[in-house]
């Protein structure tokens, strides 16, 4: 099929008035919102975005509460307030809930919400997928914080170093946070692959890369980095919960584990994690510099090269926590150079932002006052964080309140003043008024003021000698005043935050609704209709020809208000959105969107189920909630995807045709699954790494008593599961060509091999004797073999599916979807099986 | 349009090469010193070994990196393009492709710079 065009000149008269009525009607009524209790069950990613957005700012909330009550108690010596196990119960949750419950999942959130007007879609590709993500987060997110009413929260700091929480924290905490979090990983994977699909499918006709407004960069990176970042935390996860249920002892030195394995893999995720954290906030100010200096953002491509290298040195930092830990020299001066390097792209799109100011006429705004409180507090935690990048600075000033300050100064300056600055600039979006101009300018000096007073006097107290995490310190070791002046800050600061949320909440029913793109803006979001109660996203989706449409391309506005570019109508009263190409964003498809349903928020209750339940070792609830989880989504998959559409093409305007069904490479939940499998990879090669760590700090490793796990058995389990990949392979070549006996017979057979060589390859440990639980090699064998046979019994089931849908006829030769995905699958778990043979029975061979 | 310029002559991931080019140079070096001193010279052995390894990936990384920018360079120039390159042509979209790899090799040959560096103050394993 040959893309359509991109540019279509002269557009077509306005259809006529009632046409227009009649499509408005039929839109209307495919993407309504569902009333009273069903309303629940919405998916369009305007509902989702808002929940999302909002249960994240209530989590920041939750976490400024915490942070106030440690201010009290720290503000005066010897305070008896809390109790030091509350203290840590307090600073832990403070820590968890702001970066994981607020700031990943805010970015994630006001995408969902913004993503899609930003790009004239009517959703993104995935709307169920980005509600069950909201679910995962809200139930994940609510059973961390409840813990803390139950004096049963995490206590070992938000990056819970064993040994400390595993060998001397016997509670439940522990437990919580790893699974709570897992969970909420996993939501946020979901929300990666969700976005960078988005951006690269998703795309207006005509908006090529050249054209792509800046946010969408930003998006993109971070998820990807998302990708790359959490898998390795869900890995070290694994591990971690391995021993303290199993006993597995992947941290313990005396059986041959090392805690600082758990650092590794903990500040991989960790300090991409900032930038993942900094980035969209940078991406809002990219959004917000150029609509009030009424101008294109100077330097386009300079953005990209700050976002794109920032995204990749980002990943060459995480030892600079670990300087203390005793690494050879060496090691810690390339973290050093790396991480003075970051400092480069990060200060290139502040250049670019203040040239844009300079070249503009600045129109003066509360978006604008916050987003420089954002730039100065950010450059001013920058500075103090080239400071303690350098190894000889940073043994002096590790674990103390300089730290504290420094990393405050980073994110509040680099994610929430950006944040709030967000929030009043597209508070017209989501209710069709302006939030009040005099209250933000008293949060503004609220806020910068107590900011500054709250951690500016924290470097000095650092640098004077207070550890971080204490729960009170001794008068007259000149940290009492210093803490006492933090501690009014922080209430200043939160007096702010207050008169924000007062803002946001007060009635304004008398208050007058704002004009459409209250600001001038000139990026597509701004077409939303005011009042925002077009749950459609855009009347029609435009064909782009310029950075800034509603500056540049004249009538635009009129245009798709009339229906006059694409998909103006739902003739057949679907949920549909254009599909593009990555590069030059032409048409490829008409995507049929899934519409509301509960199924999302059931496997999300049932996923949640399994985390929770093993929380507290109740087996058998675990093992019920799983099996409910399953078959959930795979009754969410069989009805809700890759379904065959009444007839093969639509016209969707302009005089084009396009395919309602692709698949292959050309579906969007091929790219999907694709994205999916390369943060899967990452989880698993982060095993591995484990596997050479241990071999690195061992003077014998594998150890001369390892029994196992041998060649017979894993070199079996390569023939049979090398067997089972062809036959998956040849399965989709025999449905094409319509060979359904050879389709049916593949698919089955290899199903039978997918299982004989699982077993095969839990036999090589289980034959051989090794216990998990006596050394690390054992327990780091056996953990790569499991997680292998945990994807080939998913592959395996891949493979039944495959079958089933074809004797459902929800496959055929042309309607593919599923076939083209498992194979993809099993590509994936080829390379984990042979990596996981070749360095479990072969590596011994060498070593 | 010309033929080399159609989309599907064009790939996304280009812009990301140099700075995997300086990813794979910071992994490998930060590997081969760790098994150095790991595994050959002891935690208090002479460094030799690996900064010789170091400087060679190094230079690699570096011609490699120059490679990609100039490629990038070229395409940002391509037909006497200047920026901001923002119409709504193959063209320009060529152009910023090009620019942003150029402007990415460029980070990244100094990344290299900076961590290559190291081998010049650090003589050991201790």
């Amino acid at each position: 099929m040959r893309p359509g065009p991109i540019d279509v000149e002269p557009l077509p008269k306005a259809p006529p008035e009632e046409l227009r009525r009649a499509q408005e009607q039929r839109l209307m009524a495919a993407w309504e919102t569902p009333k009273g209790l069903r309303y629940w069950s919405a998916v369009n990613n305007t509902q989702v975005g808002l929940w999302y957005s909002g249960l994240a700012f209530l989590f920041l909330l939750f976490g400024g509460v915490l942070a106030l009550v440690m201010r009290v108690q720290l503000a005066v010596p010897g305070n008896d307030l809390l109790t030091a196990q509350q203290y840590n119960q307090f600073f832990t949750m403070h820590g968890t809930v702001m970066m994981f419950l607020f700031a990943v999942p805010i970015f994630e959130a006001f995408s969902i919400l913004i993503l899609p007007q930003l790009l004239g879609a009517r959703d993104l590709p995935f709307p169920r997928l980005s509600a069950y993500g909201f679910w995962s987060f809200a139930i994940g997110g609510v059973f961390v914080c409840g813990s803390l009413f139950f004096g049963a929260a995490p206590a070992g700091g938000w990056f819970m170093y064993p040994p400390l929480t595993t060998a001397f924290q016997k509670g439940v905490g522990a437990d919580i946070w790893l699974l709570g979090l897992s969970f909420i990983e996993v939501a946020s994977i979901a929300a990666a692959v969700e976005l960078i699909v988005g951006v690269l499918k998703t795309r207006p006709p005509g908006m090529r890369v050249n054209l792509i407004p800046l946010y969408a960069w930003y998006v993109l990176v971070v998820a990807v980095m998302i990708l790359f970042a959490f898998p390795p935390l869900i890995a070290g996860d694994l591990l971690f919960e391995l021993e303290r249920t199993l006993h597995w002892p992947f941290f313990d030195a005396a059986r041959g584990g090392d805690p600082l394995l758990w650092q590794h893999l903990f500040w991989i995720f960790g300090h991409p994690e900032v930038y993942i954290i900094f980035l969209p906030s940078i991406a809002l100010m990219a959004m917000i510099v150029p609509t009030f200096a009424q101008r294109p953002l100077v330097g386009y491509g300079w953005i990209i090269l700050s976002a794109v290298g920032t995204g990749f040195l980002s990943f060459g930092l995480w030892v600079h926590h670990m300087y203390a830990t005793g690494l050879p020299g060496v090691s810690l001066g390339l973290f050093s150079a790396a991480t003075e390097a970051v400092a480069l792209p990060t200060g290139v799109q502040i250049f670019c932002f203040l040239a844009t100011m300079l070249a503009g006429r600045v129109v003066r705004s509360v978006p604008l006052l916050f987003a420089f409180a954002g730039l100065f507090t950010f450059v001013i935690g920058g500075f103090t964080g080239v400071m303690v990048g350098l190894v000889p600075f940073d043994v002096q000033a590790h674990d103390t309140y300089f730290v504290v300050g420094h990393l405050h100064y980073v994110l509040i300056g680099g994610a929430l003043f950006p944040v709030v600055a967000g929030l009043y600039y597209y508070w017209p979006i989501v209710r069709g008024r302006k939030l009040s101009d005099r209250l933000g300018r008293v949060a503004f000096w609220l806020m910068i003021v107590g900011f500054q007073v709250t951690f500016l006097p924290m470097h000095l107290t650092g640098l004077l000698g207070m550890p971080r995490r204490v729960f009170t310190y001794l008068p007259g070791l000149g940290f009492d005043r210093l803490n006492f002046v933090s501690s009014i800050g922080a209430f200043v600061l939160a007096a702010g935050i207050a008169v924000v949320v007062f803002d946001v909440v007060r009635p304004k029913r008398g208050e007058a609704r704002c004009a459409r793109n209250p600001w001038n803006a000139g990026t597509l979001e701004w077409l939303a209709e005011m009042p925002p109660d077009k749950p459609w996203g855009v009347r029609s989706i435009p064909e782009i020809d310029s950075r800034y449409p509603l500056w540049h391309q004249p009538n635009f506005l009129r245009d798709v208000d009339e229906g006059r570019f694409y998909l103006p109508d739902a003739e057949e009263g679907k949920r549909e959105t254009l599909i593009t190409t990555p590069v030059d964003a032409r048409p490829v498809q008409c995507l049929r969107v899934p519409g509301n349903t509960f199924v999302a928020f059931w496997a999300a209750v049932f996923t949640g189920g399994v985390f929770i339940f093993a929380t507290f070792h109740w087996w058998v609830a675990t093992l019920a909630s799983g099996v409910l989880a399953f078959v959930t989504i795979l009754a969410w998959l069989w009805t809700g995807t890759a379904v065959v559409p009444e007839k093969p093409e639509k016209d969707v305007g302009l005089g084009l045709t396009l395919p309602l069904y692709q698949s292959g490479p050309r579906s969007v939940g091929w790219w999907a699954l694709f994205i999916t499998m390369i943060g899967d990879m990452t989880a698993f090669f982060s095993l591995v790494f484990g596997y050479f760590f241990y071999w690195t700090v061992h003077e014998e490793f594998p150890p001369k008593s390892a029994t196992g796990p041998g060649v017979f058995w894993p070199a079996l389990a390569l023939a049979l599961l090398a067997a089972a990949w062809l036959l998956t392979q040849l399965a989709r070549g025999f449905n094409r060509r319509d060979r359904y006996v050879e389709y049916y017979g593949a698919l089955v057979a290899g199903a039978v091999l997918a299982a004989s060589g699982g077993a095969a390859l839990v036999a090589a440990p289980l034959r051989t004797g090794l216990d998990p639980t006596a050394h690390v090699y054992p327990a780091i064998v056996w953990v790569l073999v499991v997680w292998t046979v945990a994807h080939v019994a998913l592959g395996l089931v891949m493979q039944l599916y495959c079958a089933a849908r074809r004797l459902a006829g929800r496959v055929s030769a042309v309607h593919d979807i599923d076939v083209a995905n498992t194979a993809l699958y099993w590509h994936f778990l080829a390379i984990t099986f042979v990596t996981t043979i070749a360095v479990v029975a072969g590596f011994p061979l060498l070593a | 349009m010309r033929a080399e310029l159609h989309e599907k002559n064009e790939r996304l991931w280009v812009i990301a090469v140099s700075p995997a080019i300086w990813a794979t140079h910071f992994v490998v070096s930060y590997a081969t010193a760790a098994i150095w001193c790991a595994k050959v010279a002891g935690r208090d052995g002479s460094l030799s070994g690996a900064r010789w390894a170091i400087f060679a990936y190094s230079v690699a990384a570096l011609a490699a990196i120059a490679l990609v920018g100039w490629n990038g360079w070229r395409a940002h120039g391509y037909r006497g393009g200047r920026i901001p390159h923002d119409a709504d042509t193959p063209e320009d979209r060529h152009r910023l492709l090009g620019a942003a790899t150029a402007l990415l090799s460029g980070l990244s040959a100094i990344a290299v710079v900076y961590a290559a560096s190291v081998i010049a103050f650090v003589r050991s394993c201790a």
